[in-house]
């Protein structure tokens, strides 16, 4: 059972690297959206450098919301979810597995290429370490949430802007606790507020670990009925 | 428990499963609830407009709260049945709990509407602006987000059995969460705005706006209640009605 999670993660990890350019395509929007940003609200430094971990989470989030209606869509499509829902391994280890891969395809390469765009926006270098810290525990819930979405609309036409719909909602916890934590960090609020939301961060990203997968293959079985 | 009770438990349930039985009690019950729920609006409103004191600090705009306050609690009152409903169609099979889910959504989406909409015509006179990012207001506008999500999914698929079972997956996870929404929107508008003087609380309400309040909102939940056996009826017509047409279909694809 081990080895068939493993192996599924590492066939979403090869598929990202073989076709449409792996994690690289993730980053690159990710980039374009914080470059709108100063064009849209101009390009005043200190105000870009006040709204830089917000922004900077948005345009997390918006990533990790783009490339997840492909997640089930493509194995439903060529008739693989089917043999993965006919196989050994439980739907919900099925779903953690997806979860896993679309963390270590999307979010991961995200976290590490922040710096760059927090370069731009002239944010802090200090708050750096806490803002990643935070997108590090945050990128998996939005994985494991959004997978959710993914199942309850996989087979639906137009099914990406649905799933998007569904599980935003879901996603402010994330998003609040994770500026927060960078946001503390950054103009040194009071002691503790920047530790409170890393751990509140981290105990909405633990129970995102267990509801996403199980909600997920309940979506999928009602799905695929 | 003993497998005796829970079987007879289950067979009590199934009786209440029968849609055709359904129909007969909700036709019965419908002029009744129709005259009480009307009745209690229109009395209501006369306290609520008419016959309660304007707020000393507030002036006359307290009376929004007559309509606004109810249109809230009715609003939360709808998710969670809708949540109840859900839980009970994928645990029980219960045909008519999938209905009732999707019949509260479109009730409560446009009570949780109203709520909002009356929040900003009382805010703009109290507060100074339409909207405010309170948490009590980004919390509500967030669960209306819900139900639009909600209803869009049963929208979107087609075959009603697999819409059912889907939305009343999303519903559930959606209660799950709206309390971890509601707190961490809290704790995102105590970090954002210290000093936050937007209270409800000031003085305890007084009894005579109290008898108008408790009116509306008695008149507000009958009315729901209501407009959820009026929609509950319709969508069994429909089902019907879908069912007669596919097996037309059916029968004229033989000939």
């Amino acid at each position: 059972m081990t080895r068939a999670f493993f192996a599924l993660i590492g066939r979403d990890l090869r598929l990202a690297a073989r076709i449409g350019g792996g994690g690289g395509m993730a980053v690159f929007f990710f980039l374009v959206v914080v470059a709108v940003v100063p064009l849209g609200i101009g390009p005043d430094l200190n105000l870009l450098a006040r709204i830089a971990p917000g922004m900077l989470w948005v345009a997390l989030l918006l990533s990790s919301l783009l490339t997840l209606d492909r997640l089930f869509q493509a194995d439903y499509e060529d008739g693989s979810l089917d043999l993965l829902a006919m196989g050994r391994l439980p739907l919900e280890l099925v779903a953690a597995a997806k979860a896993t891969g679309h963390f270590l395809t999307t979010g991961l390469p995200l976290v590490v290429a922040a710096p760059l765009p927090g370069l731009m926006l002239n944010l802090e270098v200090s708050a750096f370490p806490a803002l990643m810290l935070a997108m590090l525990a945050g990128a998996p819930a939005l994985s494991f949430l959004g997978i959710i979405g993914a199942g309850l609309t996989v087979g639906i036409r137009r099914g990406g802007l649905l799933a998007s719909l569904l599980v935003l909602p879901f996603y402010i916890p994330v998003l609040i606790f994770g500026v927060a934590a960078a946001r503390a960090a950054l103009f040194g609020f009071p002691d503790g507020v920047a530790g409170q939301s890393l751990t509140l961060l981290c105990a909405v990203a633990l129970a995102s670990l267990v509801l996403g997968p199980v909600a997920a293959a309940a979506a999928l079985r009602a799905n695929l009925r | 428990m003993s497998p005796m009770t829970s079987l007879s438990a289950s067979q009590r349930l199934q009786a209440f499963a029968n849609p055709a039985r359904f129909m007969a009690l909700s036709a019965r019950l419908l002029a009744p609830l129709w005259v009480v729920s009307l009745g209690l609006l229109c009395v209501g409103l006369y306290y609520a407009l008419v016959a309660s004191p304007p707020d000393y600090q507030q002036g006359e705009t307290v009376r929004i709260m007559y309509v606004h306050v109810p249109s809230a609690w009715l609003a939360m009152f709808g998710y969670s049945l809708m949540a109840a409903a859900s839980a009970v169609a994928l645990i029980f099979r219960h045909p008519l709990a999938d209905l009732c889910a999707k019949s509260a959504a479109p009730i409560g989406a446009a009570f949780t509407f109203l709520a909002l909409v009356t929040g900003a015509l009382w805010g703009k006179p109290m507060w100074g602006a339409w909207w405010v990012w309170d948490a009590r207001l980004t919390s509500v506008l967030i669960l209306f987000f819900l139900y639009l999500g909600y209803m869009a999914l049963w929208a979107a698929i087609e075959e009603p059995a697999r819409a059912a079972r889907a939305a009343a997956v999303l519903a559930l996870v959606g209660a799950i969460n709206v309390p971890i929404i509601r707190y961490s929107v809290v704790w995102w508008n105590t970090l954002h705005q210290p000093a936050s003087v937007f209270r409800m609380d000031g003085p305890t309400i007084a009894p005579e706006m109290l008898l108008p309040l408790a009116l509306m909102a008695l008149g507000f939940t009958f009315f729901f209640v209501t407009l959820l056996l009026v929609r509950m009826r319709a969508e069994i017509l429909r089902h019907r009605v879908r069912t007669l047409r596919l097996a037309r279909a059916a029968a004229s694809a033989e000939d």
